[in-house]
Order: structure tokens, then sequence, then C-alpha cells
């Protein structure tokens, strides 16, 4: 079954491929075997080889056989639509190749880069992507992976250019809100996916992690009804949105000796040394830095996370959204 | 009908690249045709037979496709319309083109004018079927400096130990180690050093921004024949029959938490909190952790764990004299 299956649509290409003039679908049927005689059943099946043929990126022309005769309908392939353009690669560029298709192993995408080289090797390419070769030239190996569910339907949605609506659950909510989106791209920042877009509902560009998105993404309009406007640039449009502001303020701290690693790396200057005698002060002895930072919550977050190593001495703000902190790991 | 029509389709999809593949290459072997296509020797020679079969009957019955494979060699001797390979697909190419932009990004790729010049050449075969491919972006953390990865790509070249100084940040601590390094990884965004660690006597993953000093020594790099590499594929983090197993419990404003460590199991408690249980062979960093939430996360067990993370919220508070 599957083979004659095969076997009709491989004939239905080539049919398609050979013929300058519209075929009309009764044509078809009698050039290529394996279509069912009664007229029903073959238009049945027709359509749904001519379906595949498109999934399958088969450019298949519809257009009329005669000015006069608007009726008939006639179907074609032309060669220079379906073939993949003369392609040659120095070997180097063959190397980098392999790599590229590596970098979706096991990801989304993995299937449609195996395609594309397939393709590519029936080009007369030569590439080096077996296991070992090209990171052994290289010495490197670059990994992307889309654990996240919403991934698939995401991409094919900016793909086809249509809206999507979705359950979002934003930073800090308690319950998932709908949001319906026209998106203009997917970005992968710190490992994490980010879609893009024009929130409908908002009436203004909006960015979401794949992550907090939760249940399916569904398709609330048909193809091509998404317009991305001119010169947008997605990378852009996601790193606007999670850029850190400016570190505009700046803590004193004093840090144990040998400790605060993650703040001394940021100070402004080299260390100086608390001049409390002994026994007077808790932090005698320790290292006061200066660290700037931008948002006071986050940077109390990140100053409480050392615990008994930093004491804030400046500004008070933030000393006392410390101690809310620690005191709250007492409640 | 959805199984049989996916095997149909990704079987005519392989015929349509298995003609152009012979006729590119004048001749090739069966062995080799067969290993390029993934395929037994027996599937290649069915899929060879069935092209062979090709048969249109109007207006005169022809066979469009000749070819012969006597002797373990495949000669395509009349290939019709089918010589060529079919276009690439909006996936394909948006799969290769997102991967290679990528690349350009990653430090320390050599070969940036290979990969420029791939670029143009792919942009240009795929025409239209490109255009999507600007839609979707992986972005590659910069490492602080190129100075790590010029020494870094050195070490590597000349086959050299390296000496780093590398910040813990789930012990706080700055370590000082010698490295012999294996190779360069880019996972999940960021980029990694992979190398012998002699302090552990392990393979061990270096995060590049975390790499604090560096040095190239003049030592060979001694890498044990039996060092295994890091499966990238697997995901970074490796469960151990010696973790402890933690649960703690994050408010909305700690549900990040979740997204943030690899857990074993979220839980919904309603009101936007959420029961994390997740296994780790070192709790100092969830102790940094629990410090971090605050209120709004609650280390639940073991209860050594939550002892000590009261006793260091007490220790803390009292430096401030308020303890």
């Amino acid at each position: 079954m599957s083979r004659r299956k095969t076997e009709r649509l491989l004939s239905l290409v080539v049919c398609l491929l050979s013929t300058r003039r519209y075929l009309t679908a009764e044509q078809i049927r009698q050039a290529v075997a394996g279509y069912p005689e009664q007229p029903e059943a073959f238009k049945r099946m027709f359509e749904r080889d001519k379906e595949e043929l498109r999934e399958l990126g088969i450019p298949l022309e519809t257009g009329s056989l005669s000015p006069l005769d608007g009726e008939d309908i006639g179907y074609r392939v032309q060669r220079q639509a379906y073939e993949l353009p003369e392609l040659r690669l120095e070997a180097d560029e063959a190397a980098v190749l392999g790599l590229a298709a590596r970098v979706w192993r096991h990801a989304e995408l993995a299937g449609a880069a195996a395609g594309a080289l397939l393709k590519l090797r029936a080009a007369g390419i030569d590439t080096a992507d077996r296991d070992g070769d090209a990171d052994a030239r290289q010495g490197i190996e670059p990994r992307v992976h889309t654990t996240e569910p919403a991934f698939g339907p995401l991409w094919e949605a900016v793909r086809d250019r249509r809206p999507v609506t979705f359950a979002y659950r934003a930073a800090g909510r308690s319950e998932p809100q709908t949001r319906e989106l026209e998106p203009w791209g997917v970005v992968n920042r710190h490992g994490r996916w980010y879609v893009a877009g024009r929130d409908r509902a908002r009436d203004a560009v909006r960015v979401f992690r794949l992550g907090r998105i939760e249940g399916d993404v569904r398709f609330s309009g048909p193809p091509r009804s998404v317009t991305v406007p001119a010169g947008t640039d997605v990378r852009e449009v996601v790193r606007t949105w999670d850029a850190v502001p400016p570190r505009e303020n700046t803590a004193v701290l004093q840090v144990r000796p040998g400790a605060g690693y993650g703040l001394r790396r940021y100070a402004t200057g080299p260390p100086e040394p608390d001049p409390s005698p002994a026994g007077e002060s808790p932090t005698a002895g320790w290292d006061t830095i200066s660290v700037p930072y931008s948002d006071v919550g986050w940077f109390a977050d990140h100053v409480a996370s050392f615990g008994p190593d930093v004491v804030v001495a400046d500004p008070p703000d933030l000393r006392d959204a410390v101690i809310r902190r620690l005191k709250g790991v007492l409640t | 009908m959805t199984r049989q029509a996916a095997t149909s389709a990704e079987r005519l999809q392989r015929l349509l690249a298995l003609v152009p593949y012979v006729v590119s290459r004048k001749a090739v072997g069966l062995a080799d045709t067969a290993a390029a296509f993934g395929l037994s020797e027996r599937e290649l020679v069915d899929d060879l037979n069935l092209l062979w079969c090709v048969e249109l009957r109007n207006p005169d019955p022809y066979c469009p496709i000749d070819l012969s494979y006597e002797g373990g060699e495949i000669v395509v001797s009349q290939a019709e319309s089918i010589g060529r390979p079919l276009r690439l697909a909006v996936d394909e190419a948006s799969a290769l083109l997102v991967a290679l932009r990528m690349l350009a990004d990653v430090p320390g790729l050599e070969d940036r004018s290979a990969l420029s010049r791939l670029i143009a050449k792919l942009e240009t075969a795929a025409g239209e079927a490109a255009g999507p491919s600007t839609q979707v972006a992986v972005q590659v953390d910069k490492p602080t400096g190129d100075h790590t990865i010029a020494q870094i790509r050195d070490a590597l070249e000349r086959k050299r130990r390296l000496h780093l100084r590398y910040y813990v940040p789930g012990r706080d601590e700055a370590t000082q180690r010698d490295v012999d390094p294996m190779r360069l990884l880019v996972v999940e965004g960021r980029a990694y050093l992979e190398g012998w660690c002699r302090r552990a006597e392990g393979v061990r993953l270096f995060r590049l921004d975390r790499i604090l000093g560096i040095g190239v020594l003049d030592a060979a790099a001694t890498v044990p024949p039996d060092a295994q590499p890091v499966d990238v594929d697997q995901g970074l983090f490796r469960p151990s029959a010696d973790d402890v197993h933690v649960t703690i419990e994050v408010s909305a404003a700690g549900r990040w938490v979740a997204e943030y460590y690899p857990c074993e199991s979220a839980e919904e408690l309603g009101e936007g909190w959420l029961r994390i249980r997740l296994r780790t062979p070192d709790t100092r960093w969830v102790r940094r952790l629990a410090l971090r939430l605050g209120e709004d996360g609650r280390v639940i067990a073991p209860d050594d764990l939550r002892a000590q993370i009261r006793d260091d919220a007490t220790a803390a508070l009292s430096a401030y004299a308020c303890g």
C-alpha cells in the first residue's frame, strides 16, 4: 500500500515536471498509474496527493488551459521553481555546514536540518557531519535546545504569519492570563526562548518567555494575516525588553575576608580594610568595597544571598531591604 | 492514515534526493550511498528498483528513469526531470541559517570568513525560503573580554595546560585550578570550556564568564585517554546516587526558581505557590538561594538544611545589630 502510494506520488511529480503546459486532472489520471477509475474516488485521492506534494514544498502550479476556456483547470510544476539552484561550496564552507546541522541535534528543527543536508548532498556537496569530524576540526561544539513545548507551534505561527492565543503566567503572578499575539519572531537568549510581537488586546509590543506559557498555543487566524512592521529586528526587541537598567546607584559593603567573590568581581576599586579595632565591631578587619547596582529590590536579593559574609553599610534603603529579606527567612 | 502518509512522504523525499545524489557524482558505490542515506543496502536497492519502475502511460508509455547498480556501482543514465534536488523548504533553510548566524556569534570560532561566505551562498540558493529565518535568532553570551577566549584557543591548539582562577557561585569561592583543555562548548546560549580538572581529577565544565583569571602554562595538556566528554544532549545536570533531596516551597515571586534550576517536580499549591523537589550533590547553593528568597521561599526538607538556613539568617542579622 505504502509502496504503491510512493510510486504514484513519484510518477505524479515526474509527470508534472515533464510538462510545459498545464495538464488537466483527467490527463494526469491517464498518465500516472495507480489512480482509481471511479471519478469521486479519483478526485479525493488526487486532492490528497496534491496536498502532500505542497507539504513537501513542491511548487505545484494551478492555471487555466486556455484563456477562452477558463473553467478547465490544469496543473504543472516548473523546473525553475522546483530545482535547487546551482551551489558550490569550498571545503571550509562544507565543514561549517556540518557543524551548523549539529546545532539542532535532538531539538525542534533537527529534522529540518537533516532534510536540508540531504538536499545539499544531493546537489553534490560532501559535508563532514559524522560524529567526531566537525568537533575535531573546530574544537567547538554548539547546541541549542528547544525543551519548551510552545516552540514548535510558535515557529509555525511566525513562519506562516498567523496570530496565536495562549495562557501566560507573567513573573510573580499567581494565575495565568489569556493573551493574543501577532508573533514577529522567536529569540533564544541566555538559553531561554522568547517570542516577541504585538499583543492584540494591549495594542503594544510585548515579549513572552516560552517557558511561562501554560498549555497549548492555538492559531487564532489564517496564514498571512500578520504583518511584521518593516525594519523590525526581533533580537533587538527582546534585548531591549530584557536589558538591565543602567547601574546608577552605589552600595558600600563590608565583606568578610576570603568571601563575597560574587560582589568583589564588580567592585569599583580595591578593597579598603575596616579600621575598627578587633572586638569593637562585628566587621572589624573586614574589607569595604563599593559596588554599582541598578534596582534596590534585585540587588538586595543578591546581597542577602551572601548571608553573614556581607553587611550593607550604605545606602539605608538597601540596608533595610536586606534586613527584610533575612527576617523573612525566619518567619 | 497519518503514519503511512508520513512514511510515503518521507520516502518520496528520499527518492527525489537519491537520483540527483548519484547524478551529481556520476557513479557511486552502493555501500557508500546506503551509508550517506542511513539505509541498509537492501533498502537502497528497493529504492532503486522503485525508481526504475516509474512509468508514465500517456500519451505514450515510457520509463523516465533509467539506472543500473551492477557490480555494486550505481549509474543513472537517464534522470529526466528529477536530476536536480528540490529547493530548500522554509524550515530547512531556517534550520541551517539560524544555526550559522548563531555560530557567527560564537566566541573563538576561527573560520568566520567561511561562515559568512556560506551564509551568503545559502541565502541565494534558498531564495524566498530564506526570509522567515531572520525571525528566529539564538544569541550567544559574550564572555568578558577576548583575552579568555584567546588563551583557551592557544592552549587547545598547542595542547597546553591552563591555570584558571574560577568563581563558583554556589559556594561563593574563587578557586585555583589547573585544567587540561578538551574543547569549547556552547550550550543554552553560554560558552563553556570543557577540560580535565587536575584538582577534581575529572572532566569539568567551566563557564567562560566565571573565569576570573587565566594563563597558559608551559606544561603539556595530558587528558587521560579514558576521559569521557560531557554528552551535551543529555543536559548539563547529572543526577547522582549521593545527591541530597531538597523540597522547597516558593511564592509567585519565587517561581523563577523552577525555571532556573533543574527540578524533579513542581507542584501547584494554590495562590501561585509552588512546591519544588530537586536533588543536588552540594546544598550550599540552596542555603544562599533561601536567603535570597526571604519570605518568598521556605525550605521544607531536609531538616538539617532548614536549621542551617535559620542559623545563616540569624548570624547575618546579628551583624546589623537586630538579630
